[in-house]
């Protein structure tokens, strides 16, 4: 598969094994810039495991991604960070004893630079920079719409809060990428359309999105394309509605030939 | 584009902080009414914060199980020691071998961290634990073939704390005002003491404390967000280290004698039970802790023998075995009614600063 230039992320061939499993096999796909990425697939499809490679958790067995114009190959997740890919997760995994300012301030730790001198010592640049920090993290906390709970400690938050603070977490570190773990699970109707209006703003104002989500209703009102994983293996790849009409995606899902009125989902 | 400047702080502060300047001022003359054991006591004090606060770094804050923490106490305190006696037959000054002392310290945190970085909780503890009693072990039998350590016996006729021929080992009549050695010492170590306060809640509050505490929570989600985790945790041991040494160098001077006895496991498990039991991440917390478990023992040491002449008519448990039993008690019961120490954190409130122009 060439590289397409103007794609953010092109994934080549991915292949990740667990033991006697087979979680991803030679999975390929690019992302263009400024779109929205659907990923989904029944449960145990891969998704996850497909996250955790490419954000740097796990090393995949085969195959790379180039992010941006170049590989990303073997890198640490911090790296995977630094280099413009944020990410949430499945089960949330915020600092629960910080507040949730702090939980946002740490998200700008990977753009700033001050150290143990600058800590010590408070010298003005430093101020500078915490300032900063600070006033960017209220800015955030305000854009996912918790800035009224800042000064909360984040395990105390409701759980839809809980899921918009880790993208304003994820959001602080300048991300090309912003990956979403199932972002409107546990979400009742009212929080998952806040939700799509916060993905849509986040688009709007730059940020490529890359999506794994379950919430059929959501994926197809908002996903430009989407890529359908299956026992580890890419089954199909389009536009939602191209998605939602294949015949192998309705049989991944519900296990035969059944017409799957996603709208009405 | 002007600095950020600190918020205004009230007046009533500063009557308290000269109020509480005042009273430590002259806590020393307070304590040498009831001899000047309890300044010497207010002074192990001191020392035990310095400690506490070092590990507070390492457990507190980045939440690593360390066991062997005084490991870094006894190489500070040999450092000053074979910097400035007659053993080796060289003679520092104080002030430039503290820094040496919390360098190498520094150093030897970041031996012991890199090697486990990938270990936490159990298997840290074990590894520490162990670090510690080499360290220990070493300087017992450094004493052949060359002799370094002087062995058991320990160095003696450390050099004092001195400023010209001011020294802080004799008793000395100032402006009319006697102070005895240890009141001189009080001085020395309250200074000491503040600048390691101060210097804890500053990183703190900073950039990389803010990281400590996101690998404490949860390590995997500090590293998605982009965290060094290798060099974040080594900062917390070479960090926490540091303080170890500036101790044991200020330990050292204070004593003139030191000995690998000094050094024990015991000692490690009373430094992690003062930062636990006054509340661990919490500074004053911790800086509380270590009061009290210092304070504590001595108190039951002179009031336990007296007690029980006026409860019983005689002595039935010598004083050494009951303040060891209500020692025990008192901490089983802290963690029992207050698990999260005594002076738990608590969240920390920002106020974003309403701002006129330049931010």
């Amino acid at each position: 598969m060439s590289v397409n230039p103007s794609a953010l992320l092109t994934a080549t061939g991915i292949g990740k094994r667990f033991g006697g499993v087979q979680a991803l096999t030679d999975v390929s796909f690019s992302i263009a810039r400024g779109e929205i990425y659907g990923l989904i697939g029944p449960n145990g499809a891969g998704k996850t495991s497909l996250f955790n490679v490419l954000t740097g958790i796990y090393s995949p067995d085969s195959g790379n991604f180039t992010f941006d114009g170049a590989p990303l190959d073997r890198l640490k997740p911090n790296e995977v960070a630094e280099r413009g890919i944020a990410r949430t997760f499945q089960n949330i995994r915020l600092f629960q004893n910080l507040s949730a300012l702090e939980n946002v301030m740490i998200g700008r730790h990977v753009r700033t630079h001050a150290g143990v001198f600058g800590a010590i010592f408070r010298d003005r640049q430093t101020l500078t920079e915490e300032a900063a920090i600070e006033a960017r993290s209220y800015e955030l906390l305000d854009y996912v719409g918790v800035a009224n709970r800042a000064n909360h400690l984040a395990k105390h938050l409701a759980y839809g809060d809980q899921r918009r603070l880790e993208i304003a977490r994820a959001l602080a570190t300048d991300p090309k990428l912003l990956a979403l773990d199932e972002p409107a699970a546990g979400m009742n109707a009212t929080e998952t359309k806040a939700l799509k209006a916060l993905l849509d703003d986040i688009r709007r104002d730059g940020t490529t999105i890359l999506l794994i989500e379950h919430d059929m209703k959501l994926v197809m009102s908002i996903c430009d394309r989407v890529l359908v994983l299956d026992y580890g293996k890419k089954i199909a790849e389009g536009s939602a509605a191209e998605v939602q009409s294949d015949p192998k995606v309705i049989a991944a899902y519900l296990g035969g030939e059944v017409t799957l009125n996603l709208r009405r989902a | 584009m002007k600095a950020p400047r600190a918020k205004s702080i009230p007046p009533k502060v500063w009557v308290g902080v000269a109020l509480l300047a005042l009273a430590l001022t002259l806590l020393p003359f307070v304590a040498a009414f009831a001899g000047q054991a309890w300044v010497r006591i207010l002074n192990f004090a001191m020392l035990y914060i310095m400690l506490a606060l070092g590990l507070n770094i390492v457990v507190g804050f980045a939440g690593l199980l360390d066991l062997g923490y005084i490991a870094f106490y006894a190489v500070g305190a040999y450092v000053y020691a074979l910097l400035a006696s007659p053993h080796l037959g060289i003679h520092l000054p104080f002030w430039v071998i503290l820094p040496l002392s919390a360098g190498i310290a520094c150093a030897f945190g970041v031996l012991l961290g890199a090697p486990t970085l990938k270990l936490r909780g159990d298997y840290l503890a074990i590894v520490t634990l162990g670090f510690g009693e080499i360290i220990r072990i070493f300087l017992n039998n450094l004493n052949a073939p060359i002799n370094i350590t002087n062995g058991p016996q320990g160095v003696n006729l450390i050099d004092p704390f001195r400023i010209g021929s001011f020294s802080f080992a004799r008793p000395e009549v100032v402006l009319g005002v006697a102070f005895s050695g240890p009141q001189k010492y009080y001085y020395l170590l309250l200074l000491i003491t503040i600048g390691v306060i101060v210097v804890n809640l500053r990183l703190q509050n900073s950039r990389l404390g803010r990281a400590w505490e996101a690998i404490r929570e949860d390590e995997i989600a500090a590293k998605a967000m982009g965290i060094n985790t290798r060099n974040v945790k080594l900062l917390a041991f070479a960090m926490g280290a540091s303080f170890g040494g500036i101790a044991g160098a200020v330990f050292s001077a204070t004593q003139q004698f030191v000995s690998p006895e000094s050094f024990g496991l015991f000692e490690s498990i009373i430094v992690l039970a003062m930062v636990v039991l006054g509340g661990m991440g919490n500074i004053s917390g911790v800086i509380l802790g270590a009061i009290l478990l210092t304070l504590l023992p001595e108190v039951l040491r002179y009031t336990m023998e007296p007690l029980q002449n006026a409860l019983f008519g005689r002595v039935i448990l010598d004083a050494e075995t009951i303040r060891l039993l209500v020692f025990g008690v008192a901490l089983v019961a802290i963690m029992l009614f207050r698990p999260a120490g005594i002076w738990p954190s608590a969240v920390r409130k920002r106020e974003l600063e309403v701002k006129g122009g330049a931010a």
